[in-house]
């Protein structure tokens, strides 16, 4: 074979051989190429414009975690948690519970927040995506605990006992932000990334916590 | 449509997929109004050119639906023809042997 | 000879025809997961996928485009016009593009540099409309041709190992109003979603069961769904952005499940509810 076609050869061999055996980036410079291939991946759409894809410090270490699988240390935790606690705001008016019939519906729908949703439109929980609730709705997901008889099992039905204010404001803080209680938790953080109402919230924890709710029965 | 045709012992299986929208006429489109009916109405089977089995059907019928049946009789070499007509006079026809 | 007693089970075909189009309303006295899973079986005969199929391989073969040509000579990563066997081995890296790409990508680069269609029209068109569908039936057909055999994707091109690993990243990545990330529903083994089980993507057998099972028809809205459109619903009900058609983020979570599915049996195009 000819010259010009010896180099171009080894040329090519050279350099299949230097993309086989090219080092691997360091993690770091993984993790920046990550950030640049998402910078280059998407587009704004309806609602969903593209500050979703900024992660919160929250969000940044509770994923790093996942993905090595090397647990966050304690100090980590608790400094999520504390952050994600000082989000939480008790009902204005001091009342929690609201009908536990639009609890339902909100536990129900998922709708919302996604391209295809009018910006400003209600949202619904999305609840029974993951939890059982109520026990004549067959249709539940196991990503979350059960909450049927939640009220209940947790003695928290009797009106004013301090058993009950606990669990109430432990309930609430919880759907407000679950993060405080559970630093790298998978529940959305309902009122602080503005998902659920304060309305619709009291909703929700109508059908948990209130004796009448069906699903206290 | 796809056809497939098997026998086994003295009976073949006719496995039969149709692609049509099946429009029941009772869904509503974006802005509300009836999406107007669009569906199969008559199938006709045919064994070697004889009509061996006749369907009607309504708007409960599924988009690109699957229709299986058998043939008492039918063997190995033989012609399968099955054709539909929709409410909008729209017809296709289809053979397959039968292995 | 003629034929007497033609045993149509017509009725019964009727009545399971009918069964299958309605709800599954009818199933109330049985656990709803079992009756689910039995609808799912029901389902699997006569998968309308094979409509698509059968028009991606016309596809495949037919002169088209500016330049009046197939797309028989396509290199799908096994050679130029091998396609049998190519789709398990999807995404990977192509010397000529530079880059890692997915079956749906390497469809359009094809259908660009063989057929003169232009690329970023392609990827700019919605999901079942004009080029778009018919690269939907291609992807259909080709993932057809690999039924059966098991996933073997190459990491041998240092580009192949990064996009694994920024795949992994994106799939651990919280973000969107609801802080969901791939992980969230596909990270844990035995979870799922109302009524719908949810494969674990991290590992084998979930790997391989659920990226294997894409293309697939959706008989809930009678829609033939690649990978792509898979992964944009996705993001979709995570409530983050758009992700492009053929973006770098959605081929590396196709590395990331496709390796992690090493083994596992390829499956498409499936039928799902």
């Amino acid at each position: 074979m000819n010259r010009k076609y010896q180099i171009a050869l080894s040329a090519v061999v050279v350099a299949l051989l230097t993309a086989c055996a090219a080092p691997m980036p360091s993690s770091a410079d993984l993790d920046k190429l990550t950030q640049d291939i998402i910078g280059r991946s998407f587009r704004a759409q309806g609602q969903a414009k593209l500050d979703r894809l900024s992660s919160d410090e929250d969000n940044l270490l509770c994923a790093e975690a996942e993905r090595t699988g090397v647990p966050l240390d304690a100090k980590v935790t608790e400094a999520i948690e504390a952050r994600n606690m000082k989000t939480i705001k008790a009902p204005a008016d001091g009342k929690y519970l609201g009908d536990f019939k639009e609890g339902e519906k909100i536990a129900q729908s998922g709708a919302g927040k996604t391209w295809i949703d009018a910006e400003g439109s209600a949202n619904g929980g999305n609840c029974y995506n993951c939890h059982q609730i109520s026990k004549e709705e067959l249709s539940y997901g196991t990503l979350g605990p059960s909450l049927y008889n939640y009220g209940k099992i947790r003695g928290a039905l009797e009106p004013n006992s301090p058993v009950t204010k606990a669990i109430t404001e432990y309930t609430w803080g919880k759907i407000q932000n679950a993060r405080a209680y559970n630093a790298c938790s998978n529940m959305p953080r309902f009122a602080h990334k503005g998902v659920l109402t304060e309305v619709q919230i009291k909703h929700v924890m109508a059908l948990l916590l209130d004796p009448a709710s069906p699903v206290n029965k | 449509m796809r056809i497939r045709a098997q026998a086994a012992g003295d009976k073949a299986t006719i496995r039969v997929l149709m692609s049509h929208e099946m429009e029941s006429g009772q869904r509503k489109d974006g802005t509300g109004k009836l999406i107007p009916a669009w569906h199969i109405q008559d199938v006709t089977a045919t064994l070697n050119g004889k009509v061996v089995m006749t369907a009607e059907w309504g708007p409960a019928v599924s988009k690109n639906p699957f229709l299986q049946f058998t043939i008492k009789g039918a063997k190995a070499g033989d012609k399968v023809g099955i054709t539909w007509k929709d409410n909008k006079g729209d017809t296709r026809s289809d053979e397959a042997t039968v292995s | 000879m003629h034929v007497n007693a033609v045993e149509t089970r017509m009725k019964k075909l009727f009545f399971a025809l009918g069964l299958i189009g309605l709800c599954a309303a009818a199933f109330a006295q049985k656990s709803s997961t079992d009756s689910i899973a039995e609808y799912r079986a029901m389902l699997q005969d006569g998968n309308p996928a094979e409509l698509f199929e059968a028009k991606g391989e016309d596809l495949w073969k037919q002169k088209r485009g500016p330049k009046n040509a197939s797309l028989e000579k396509c290199d799908l990563g096994k050679g130029a016009g091998v396609v049998k066997g190519a789709w398990v081995e999807l995404p990977r890296y192509f010397s000529d593009t530079g880059k890692v790409q997915d079956l749906e990508s390497r469809l359009v680069t094809c259908m660009q540099e063989l057929q003169g269609f232009n690329g970023d029209e392609i990827a700019k068109t919605p999901f079942g409309k004009g080029e778009q569908s018919n690269v939907t039936a291609l992807a259909t057909w080709i993932s057809a041709e690999s039924k059966g055999m098991k996933f073997n994707l190459p990491q041998g091109h240092v580009e192949e190992r990064k996009m694994y690993e920024v795949g992994k990243r994106l799939f651990f990545m919280r973000g969107g109003s609801h802080d969901f990330a791939c992980a969230t529903c596909h990270g844990q083994d035995d979870k799922r979603i109302r009524l719908q089980d949810l494969p674990n993507l991290t590992k084998n057998p979930g790997a391989g069961n659920g990226f294997g099972a894409w293309p697939a028809y959706r008989v809930s809205n009678g829609q033939m769904w690649g990978a792509q459109l898979r992964l944009n619903d996705c993001y979709r009900q995570q409530r983050f952005p758009y992700p492009l058609f053929g973006s770098e983020a959605t081929i590396a979570l196709g590395v990331y499940m496709g390796v992690n599915g090493k083994g596992g049996e390829a499956t498409a195009p499936a039928i799902k509810r």
